[in-house]
């Protein structure tokens, strides 16, 4: 090599001294790079939920429907009403049963994907596990709504198969059947677990997956059935992806206002509410009041679940 | 890590089924845009024909919402990918306090059910007496879009070998030079990944958007339109299908550009 | 002469106050121009924290580091006219083999045809020449290791650092890349700091060696001295097989409170002018030689004896006479054994 080489002299100016400060301040760097996300959630995001807890102990004017900025309690006192009651314990309700029933329906799913597919197929599975995961809520739900029509096509097949008398016993049950079934609680209630079912097939699957063969080697090593495996191996282990499914298809639930209002009766769930009050009937404090009722039982619902330990699994 | 190579037949059967049981719905939906019959629903159709393609294409109203979406999606993106880029260079190896706070705030807009965002974003502009507008809508979306781009950037940067960094800057490239030759490049598919998927999330949202879009019509505040007080059944299939159509491609190329980084698929 | 890399009083502390971990502890360095210097020690020891301090990876927490005469102690690495060659060379796998070498002009705006004449000048050098257009992950560990060394040379740095660069080699490919290392550094005469683990390695490359122990240097010296002459009994434990004897032993087999004596050096022979009888706990054979492990006055002492076809070893439990030469035995300081 020619010792007569010079190298040319490093580029100076206002780039490298601000290199040179970032790297000798690493706190400095920390700074300049959360500024802009911390400044907009901060401001945007953290900023509109004290907002929406401020307005929850205003109140209306009853002549002018305006917002009355003084301190209130009166809206929490009628969330206590009956009729109100009646609405978080039928929302509550209706997420727990989705839940139970996801985790029916997606387990033995992603038990599958986990521990039998391999290769092309595996990878054909996830694609076909997250596609519905991604594409339009509306259209997924409008699908359901051409579904369960009087003249759709769950109509139709259940009259191919005689089955018509199913049917509507189905539909005279109190409390959850309807006209037809995209007018009843039942219908409701599938088109939920269908929108929700990828979020728990997901996590389980992943959960699953982590379970070291070894484990389950061992245990049939050790004389037990594979129903026994299942239970006392394989299902505590795989609790935690249970667990962070759960959290998604409980609070997706809980605040959905739309599936009710196209596939159900008129009674009432937590999200039609709110979306009401702060719309038509103008009493944007009572929404928000009674908006915090979900967040509520959300946040008592993620200290359930994160002692199971659904956040390791997310 | 596999089982017996032989899974039972009930178990085959009830996995096959789940995903029957979400992609005939779907399947259903092609199928009724093709559907000669447009005062109802009935199954099966009476008869197939390409017409209402045509006709959706007609309807000015489709066009308008489908460019708000457009344009909406387009910007929340563009915000999103900054802030979580910046976000996942900040989290990805540092340790300091208040850094968990953070990953949790961040997830926070899409943890917490849309009803929620959308009326806190609704009391904010109420309380500041912002009226709506195109921003209002983009504000809402960039923010819940955030943690998408964040997810995929920071999963990508902590795949990413420590020393490349350091070695560039030992061989005389300073910070900046740093994130333009080695950063940018290894990160740059996972931000493209995370981008494809916050447009689609954004085309796609109504919730948070039908609390602040005013007046205004996207896609899906369309959509839940037809689907209370149907206009014209068969448009609204048309519709349907294009939009199946216009999400499926981003979604599988994100996958497609991450498939590295994903832990599930070793 | 201005050394080329001084260390003065240099500390590293990690953690917060009460869990503190002084990886590096009040070192003082001084490393010659042109010079094989060697950073030896047990992982942990605080060789890779010093490495990192010269190349600025790490900035100390007290003390100064000089190169070549100037402070560079707050600088960071693109600043210091040091390079380095790390353990698993991270080489960019987006870049080309030759773009990877042609780095550091690249950063320097050197042009296009300059650097890829000066990259593939390199590759030459490092004996890679044609391998330019392919990616690293197409390589061999010992291919990427080259090219590491060329991208770092290129620039022409003062130092090369290289950090522990043959532990994922191959038995045979590492030695034939001592000889090569050593070869390349003599011919261009540039300081090489060389941080490794292996004393073998240590002791058949260096022109010095400065042996690291809990974040302290024990012993800066040559070959030679190091292994003959150890400072401490950690340095004559690390660098090679010691029989260290303390108290009691010690002064009835060597007269002095504290010894070394190289296992090497003691020979068997007959009962007269013997220095200390005891019978053999154990033998094992290492092909070049044989280890006989003796009870002898009360210390376990080893002996290694060459190798000589057709001898007769003790058995276990048979009696030995041990002979060595009084220059053999090292008196070493009477430490705490901390």
């Amino acid at each position: 090599m020619n010792a007569a080489q010079a190298l040319p002299a490093a580029a100076g100016g206002l780039q490298r001294r601000i290199s040179d400060l970032l790297y000798t301040r690493r706190g400095l760097l920390l700074l300049a790079l959360l500024a802009p996300p911390l400044l907009w959630f901060g401001v945007i995001y953290l900023g509109s939920l004290f907002a929406l807890l401020a307005n929850a102990f205003f109140g209306i004017d009853d002549f002018t429907g305006q917002v009355v900025r003084e301190f209130t309690l009166q809206n929490f006192v009628e969330i206590g009403n009956p009729a109100n009651l009646d609405v978080v314990r039928r929302s509550v309700t209706m997420a727990v049963a989705v839940t139970l029933t996801c985790v029916l329906i997606a387990f033995p799913l992603a038990y599958f994907m986990a521990r039998y597919a391999t290769g092309t197929q595996k990878a054909a599975l996830y694609i076909a596990v997250m596609l519905p995961l991604w594409s339009s809520y509306l259209v997924r739900l409008y699908a359901w709504k051409l579904l369960l029509a009087r003249e759709g096509a769950i109509s139709w097949l259940a009259h191919e198969l005689h089955l018509v008398w199913l049917l509507d016993a189905l539909l005279s049950l109190p409390a959850i059947g309807g006209p037809s079934l995209s007018f009843s609680a039942i219908g409701t209630f599938t088109v939920f677990v269908y929108m929700w079912l990828p979020f728990m097939i997901l996590p389980v699957q992943a959960a699953i997956e982590r379970i070291p063969g070894s484990y389950i080697e061992a245990s049939s090593d050790l004389g037990a059935s594979p129903a026994l495996t299942l239970r006392k191996v394989i299902l505590p282990l795989a609790l935690p992806g249970i667990a962070a499914g759960s959290i998604f298809t409980f609070s997706l639930t809980l605040g959905d206002y739309i599936i009710p209002q196209v596939i159900g009766d008129s009674t009432r769930y937590i999200g039609q509410v709110v979306y009401m009050q702060q719309g038509v009937a103008g009493n944007l404090p009572f929404a928000a009041a009674f908006s915090l009722v979900p967040i509520v039982v959300v946040g008592v619902y993620l200290w359930l679940a994160k002692r199971l330990g659904a956040f390791d699994a997310l | 890590m596999r089982s017996d190579p032989r899974a039972s037949f009930g178990l085959k059967t009830a996995a096959w089924g789940a995903i029957a049981f979400l992609h005939i719905p779907l399947a259903l939906i092609i199928l009724y845009a093709f559907s000669a019959e447009d005062k109802s629903y009935v199954f099966p159709p009476p008869a197939l024909t390409t017409q209402w393609f045509g006709v959706a294409w007609q309807r000015e109203d489709v066009w308008a919402a489908i460019t708000l979406s457009f344009e909406v999606a387009a910007w929340s993106t563009a915000v999103a990918v900054v802030l979580g880029a910046l976000a996942a260079a900040a989290l990805a190896r540092a340790s300091f306090f208040g850094r968990d706070a953070i990953s949790l705030l961040l997830i926070l807009p899409i943890a917490l059910p849309g009803v929620i965002t959308g009326i806190a974003l609704r009391s904010a502009y109420g309380t500041l007496h912002i009226p709506f507008s195109f921003w209002t809508i983009v504000i809402g979306h960039a923010t819940f879009c955030v943690v998408v781009v964040f997810n995929n950037a920071i999963a990508r940067l902590r795949r990413l070998q420590p020393n490349l960094i350091e070695a560039s800057m030992d061989l005389g490239a300073d910070g900046f030079q740093t994130v333009r030759h080695i950063i940018l490049p290894q990160l740059g598919s996972a931000l493209l990944a995370g981008a494809l998927l916050a447009f689609a999330l954004s085309f796609d949202e109504v919730i948070v958007t039908t609390f602040t879009a005013g007046q205004q019509t996207t896609l899906p505040i369309w959509m839940l339109q037809e689907l209370i007080r149907p206009r014209q059944r068969p448009v609204t299939n048309v519709v349907a299908v294009v939009i199946i159509a216009l999400t499926f491609v981003p979604i599988l190329a994100a996958y497609w550009l991450t498939r590295a980084d994903e832990p599930v698929h070793r | 002469m201005t050394a080329a890399v001084t260390l003065d009083r240099v500390s590293c502390v990690f953690g917060t106050a009460g869990h503190e971990v002084r990886a590096v502890d009040g070192v003082d360095l001084n490393i010659e121009a042109g010079e094989f210097f060697t950073l030896l020690g047990p992982s942990g020891s605080g060789k890779t924290t010093c490495l990192r301090m010269i190349g600025g990876f790490t900035l100390p927490t007290a003390g100064r580091v000089l190169i070549g005469g100037q402070d560079v102690t707050m600088q960071p690495p693109y600043a210091r006219p040091v390079n380095t060659v790390f353990q698993d060379y991270a080489l960019f796998p987006h870049m080309s083999i030759r773009d990877n070498v042609a780095y550091a002009l690249m950063v320097r705006k050197v042009d296009r045809t300059e650097r890829a004449r000066r990259a593939d000048e390199l590759l030459a050098l490092v004996e890679l020449a044609g391998v330019g257009e392919r990616r690293p992950a197409q390589l061999s560990g010992g291919q990427r290791q080259r090219v590491a060394l060329a991208r770092a040379l290129i620039s022409q740095p003062q130092v090369l650092l290289l950090d522990e660069p043959l532990g994922a080699l191959d038995l045979k490919l590492r030695e034939q890349m001592q000889s090569e290392l050593k070869a390349l550094q003599r011919r261009l005469g540039i300081t090489f700091l060389f941080i490794t683990h292996d004393q073998h390695e240590a002791l058949s490359m260096s022109d010095r060696i400065g042996v690291f122990n809990r974040g302290r240097l024990e012993q800066v010296g040559t070959p030679h001295q190091v292994y003959n002459a150890p400072a401490t009994r950690f340095v004559a434990n690390f660098v090679g097989a010691a029989n260290v004897l303390d108290g009691d032993a010690a002064m009835r087999l060597t007269g002095r409170a504290s010894a070394m004596l190289r296992p090497e050096r003691i020979r068997l022979g007959v009962a007269d002018d013997a220095r200390v009888s005891g019978a053999v706990r154990e033998v094992q054979y290492f092909g070049a030689f044989t280890r006989l492990k003796v009870d002898a006055a009360g210390a376990l002492l080893q002996a290694d004896l060459p190798e000589a076809p057709g001898t007769r070893w003790p058995a276990p439990g048979e009696a030995v006479h041990l002979h060595w030469d009084a220059g053999a035995v090292h008196a070493l300081d009477a430490e705490p054994a901390a």
